[in-house]
């Protein structure tokens, strides 16, 4: 199976997936040092979704994001520098420091935003899947949403919406089993929630969503179903956080054994595996690294140099409103 | 602020409905831009509740004009998204009563993107809705709720009295790169008024004098101008002239229009359909008093509706929303001559 893959591809998944590490535990760091303030929503345990997700997309796709967004936005192909800087609320940021964390975008790179509501980027997403059908693109939107944000109205609403409209949209439910802190087997008598799909007439489906390779082939499979005008489609992806909702929250309502369970089949360090396992030597792998480190180290430098945008400047924005 | 097009001046006019005007100002957007489009409950083949989109089906066909399902926060939220990606969607919400359903994706994605993504997002977004008391429709299909909309930073608010004004406004907000909140009125649709044939487009935040005068502003929009001029005649003819000031668009404000005839006439009444609690009245009387208010010459009246959900009964419902009787004791009291 591995075969099909060459090892500059997996190599590419790799980068990624350990960037989307390497940036959450730098920034986790950060904001224990108060250089970042306010919510702060990892990513761990989960970049296999967004690295696989969109990989395979086009980079005239559009994706739409959630509160925990930093992982899209990366595998998205967002610039480490202004995303740093933004967390630092620095006029460089990708926002210049007025959206934060929660709400970084970049439209013309297809990245239609993070989202401080959970399930507010969901009718967006089928918005901009309205827009690709109108205008006869063949451009595909992958909505990230969550566990949490199946059980709010929208989700209902949307999945019908782009299911009726035929619309090239993929929902993809990044179920890591918890709504903050609720797990999801209180908050559903179907867990299992890709099977929503069915009662709209969408096809669904199931992917171990800590197997990168798995995600992008079944994401792969759903562009190419949307490119054909048989979208929507909704994917499910089982994962785990591998700590609590936010940076503060230390997770203690996670059993022990199932968080060790999915640290056991830790994304990132399964993509280093299949990398080894594909014939990349260890030092190449080991010089993919340092190189990512020191993008981030870079990131982090520049960031912490930047300014911050004066009340005058904010003064001329807010004269518009 | 909007690419201004010039009112031709000599051009001939005709008195159309402003149901009929609107639906000009949309056939004429979407067959200037194609990146315009329509969606809302009913506007297609039925053409819209109040015959608003009319023909626009049959000239544009069923992607650029259609119905949707009943699901307000999605399909409002469909077209933030849309709008996101590039088009320019006239999302049709039946009554503002349902815009309660979307009011995330109004007051926190749409008003909000620009700002959030630093100036880089734009949100070309028109949200066409109607309000108002006027035929019993009782609690939850009558209300005025223009100040939840004013009071979110981001929106733009748009309150046309008759068909000029809401073709030249629906026009221009359209062309807006801003999410604009167009608050129709149900008993507007039916009235007519004198429309210019060539094309022409207002601009948002310049109001407009609609009756002029010297004893007594009379600020007022949407339904509540056509009330105001009446009452105003018959104060002219007791020897009490009113100029009645239309802003037109509450978000931007012309301040400075509503300013000069306050200073002129030094005596102010604000009248306006909503529920006096809360409302824009409000914000319009405490704006006027910070920085006019050596000339104020008299406490600024408001006529509002009043602090409750409208009542089914007509009867009821009349005495719930200012009536041309209480413009004219308003205006008497501010000018004394009670």
């Amino acid at each position: 199976m591995l075969s099909r893959y060459p090892s500059e591809f997996l190599a590419c998944l790799y980068r990624t997936l350990y960037t989307i590490r390497r940036f959450e535990t730098h920034c986790i760091q950060l904001y224990r040092d108060g250089l970042i303030r306010g919510y702060f929503h990892p990513y761990l345990g989960e970049e296999a979704i967004a690295t696989g997700a969109c990989a395979a997309l086009r980079p005239t796709d559009f994706i739409t994001s959630t509160h925990r967004g930093h992982g899209h936005c990366i595998a998205r192909g967002a610039e480490l520098r202004p995303m740093v800087a933004e967390l630092l609320g620095r006029a460089t940021g990708y926002c210049r420091g007025l959206g934060g964390s929660m709400h970084i975008a970049d439209v013309g790179a297809g990245n239609l935003g993070a989202n401080g509501i959970v399930g507010g980027g969901v009718p967006i997403g089928v918005g901009a899947g309205l827009a690709s059908k109108l205008r006869g693109d063949d451009r595909v939107t992958v909505i990230f949403l969550s566990d949490g944000a199946v059980n709010n109205g929208v989700f209902c609403e949307s999945l019908n919406l782009a299911a009726t409209w035929s619309l090239p949209v993929i929902f993809f439910v990044e179920n890591n089993q918890y709504a903050v802190s609720t797990p999801i087997e209180q908050a559903t008598r179907e867990p299992e929630l890709y099977r929503r799909g069915a009662a709209f007439g969408v096809f669904a489906e199931q992917v171990d969503g800590n197997d990168v390779l798995a995600v992008y082939e079944r994401v792969q499979t759903a562009c190419e179903a949307c490119r054909q005008r048989s979208g929507p489609v909704l994917l499910e992806a089982k994962t785990y956080r591998h700590g609590g909702h936010h940076v503060n929250d230390p997770g203690a309502y996670m059993p022990k054994d199932r968080l060790d369970y999915y640290r056991s089949i830790d994304p990132v360090e399964r993509g280093r595996r299949t990398l080894r396992e594909a014939g990349m030597p260890e030092d190449e792998i080991l010089r993919l690294e340092a190189e990512a480190d020191e993008a981030m180290q870079d990131a982090v430098e520049y960031a912490k140099a930047s300014p911050e945008m004066t009340t005058a400047e904010f003064l001329a924005i807010v004269e518009a409103y | 602020m909007t690419p201004s097009v010039p009112i031709p001046s000599s051009a001939a006019a005709r008195t159309i409905l402003y149901r009929e005007a609107l639906n000009e100002a949309l056939r004429e957007e979407m067959l200037r831009d194609p990146s315009v489009f329509l969606r809302g409950e009913g506007i297609a083949e039925r053409g819209g509740s109040y015959k608003v989109t009319v023909g626009l089906l049959s000239e544009f066909g069923p992607r650029r004009v259609i119905d949707t399902p009943i699901s307000e926060a999605s399909f409002v939220g469909a077209g933030v998204g849309a709008a996101i990606a590039g088009m320019r969607p006239v999302v049709e919400i039946l009554f503002v009563d349902f815009a309660l359903l979307a009011m995330d994706q109004i007051c926190n994605q749409a008003a909000k993107f620009k700002f959030m993504t630093g100036g880089k997002g734009r949100v070309t977004l028109v949200i066409r809705t109607q309000g108002g008391a006027g035929n019993g429709l009782a609690a939850q299909h009558s209300q005025s709720l223009e100040a939840l909309f004013y009071h979110i930073p981001g929106l733009k608010v748009a309150v046309p009295s008759d068909p000029f004004d809401a073709k030249g406004l629906l026009k221009a907000a359209i062309r807006l790169d801003d999410p604009v909140i167009f608050l129709e009125h149900k008993s507007l649709y039916m009235t007519s008024g004198e429309v210019p044939v060539g094309e022409y487009v207002l601009e948002l935040g310049e109001g407009r004098i609609r009756r002029e005068g010297r004893h007594a502003t009379v600020i007022a929009w949407s339904n509540m101008v056509a009330r105001c001029l009446a009452a105003a005649d018959r104060l002219a003819g007791q020897g009490i002239e009113v100029e009645v000031v239309d802003p037109r668009t509450l978000v931007p404000l012309d301040l400075d229009l509503i300013l000069r005839s306050v200073k002129k006439t030094e005596h102010v009444v604000i009248v306006q359909e909503a529920v006096r609690r809360g409302g824009v009245a409000s914000d319009i009387a405490a704006r006027i008093q910070a920085e006019a208010f050596d000339y104020l010459d008299a406490p600024i009246e408001i006529v509002a509706g009043l602090d409750t959900p409208i009542p089914f009964n007509l009867n009821l419902e009349k005495a719930c929303v200012p009536q041309e009787d209480e413009v004219i004791r308003a205006v008497k009291r501010a000018v004394y001559a009670t």
